[in-house]
């Protein structure tokens, strides 16, 4: 065995799969689970015990759609007992006034509200349901509430040249934070990549966008700001290291160590249900894995960044590639940067907006809500 | 710890004394007063205006807001 790994700091708690909305960038597994194989409220709570004394700090309650479980403010109340800080990342829907109230009081600290575009029309194609103005009116009771509060955009191809919209749609919002975040290729959003991935001269301009708002809005608003990584020189540091800092519970309690491992051919994943979480961290297949450096081929192996962004994405290096092992093909020094080059290239190649004069609607792969 | 969405702070010293102050009671004043006298031993003017640098850092942060 090698060197004993540090502690997790977050733990990432999909309390379910099931959402009212159908996101075609959703990061959730192509193949979701059902509400019967959930874990109960006495089984989540004990994982957030566990996480604790394992030395995480914060949880992110996620999803699916959290609201979608019943208990959650008794979820939110079992994470706080355990002096974890308390994240909800919600779509808004399934909120009412009460039950917000419900869930500050029971000592949740941090809401994060996602909206999928500043225009009613657009945001609604792509979540592929009728939400866009229920989140603007969940927004509005947030804000009467002392709790810290953050919007988040995920932007794309079909909903980035709206950047200033969405931006002054946050100020208004009463939002302290905004988080505009590029699609990440993973899920559905690889299955709808095509339409997704944006331009070069759309993510430049929106570059500018977010640099001239971070300067305009300093004292009022913070931006944080997710990059599109095929666009990168280098790769992102996924999850900040293979097991290094996070872990994720499945719905059904599998921990996964991040929102994708799913996908990579023959990992066993532990589940919470039948192993100590510190088991699961510090001797569990999946999170030995591709830990530490041992795992590394050329060029990560002796590259000066091996320790910034520990040779990028697993995930992504087995979509790209097909191979988990090998180096994310988004670094400008992989072997295989050219798979990413193609998808940019063919990408650049079309217009990003579709011309007026073209009627027929793209065809979205919607995710669907598991029963 | 100061714990903020995605982030956590380690505060020591006199990071933590000023934070622990920010309870929605104290005022900024209250809080450089307090904190002259902890460090009487240092410039009163030099103490104020580390506050207030402090403080405008982790506003930026959205650690702290001021009301």
């Amino acid at each position: 065995m090698s060197v004993p790994p540090s502690n997790p700091l977050a733990l990432i708690a999909e309390l379910t799969h099931r959402c009212p909305l159908h996101c075609v960038y959703c990061s959730n597994p192509l193949e979701m689970k059902s509400g019967r194989d959930e874990l109960s409220t006495a089984e989540w709570s004990r994982v957030f015990a566990e996480a604790a004394a394992l030395g995480v700090l914060q949880v992110d309650l996620t999803g699916g759609e959290p609201l979608a479980r019943a208990d959650l403010s008794g979820l939110v109340a079992a994470a706080r007992a355990a002096k974890l800080y308390v994240n909800l990342i919600t779509s808004g829907l399934g909120m009412d006034e009460r039950r917000l109230a419900e869930l500050v009081e029971a000592g949740l600290d941090h809401i994060q509200l996602s909206i999928q575009d500043a225009r009613e029309a657009p945001a609604n194609e792509i979540a592929g349901a009728r939400a866009h103005s229920r989140k603007l009116e969940v927004a509005r009771w947030i804000r009467r509430h002392r709790i810290a509060f953050t919007l988040n955009a995920v932007v794309h191809r079909k909903n980035l040249d709206h950047l200033e919209e969405i931006i002054a749609l946050a100020e208004q919002s009463g939002a302290g934070r905004l988080e505009v975040a590029h699609v990440q290729y993973y899920g559905w959003a690889f299955a709808n990549r095509e339409q997704l991935l944006p331009t070069r001269a759309q993510l430049d301009r929106s570059l500018e966008i977010i640099h001239a708002a971070e300067v305009r809005l300093k004292d009022r608003m913070r931006i944080e700001f997710v990059v599109p990584d095929y666009y990168a020189k280098y790769p992102k540091a996924c999850m900040g290291g293979w097991g290094r800092k996070l872990m994720l519970i499945t719905p059904s309690g599998e921990a996964w160590p991040c929102h994708a491992a799913g996908v990579i051919p023959g990992l066993q994943f532990a589940r919470v249900t039948q192993q100590p979480l510190k088991w699961i961290w510090e001797e569990s297949e999946a999170f030995q894995r591709f830990r530490g450096e041992a795992w590394m081929p050329e060029p990560c192996r002796s590259c000066d960044r091996r320790a910034q962004d520990f040779g990028g994405c697993r995930c992504q290096a087995f979509l790209l590639a097909g191979d988990a092992g090998v180096t994310d093909p988004a670094c400008s020094l992989a072997p295989k940067r050219h798979i990413v080059e193609a998808i940019v290239a063919e990408a650049n190649a079309r217009p990003s907006a579709p011309l007026p004069s073209q009627t027929v609607r793209p065809g979205w792969l919607y995710r669907p809500n598991p029963a | 710890m100061l714990m903020l969405p995605e982030k956590a702070l380690r505060l020591l010293g006199p990071s933590l004394q000023i934070v622990e102050r920010c309870d929605g009671r104290h005022t900024v004043a209250q809080i450089v007063s307090e904190l002259q006298k902890l460090y009487a031993q240092a410039k009163p003017e030099k103490v104020e205006q580390d506050i207030l640098e402090y403080l405008a850092l982790l506003h930026e942060k959205r650690a702290v807001n001021f009301e």
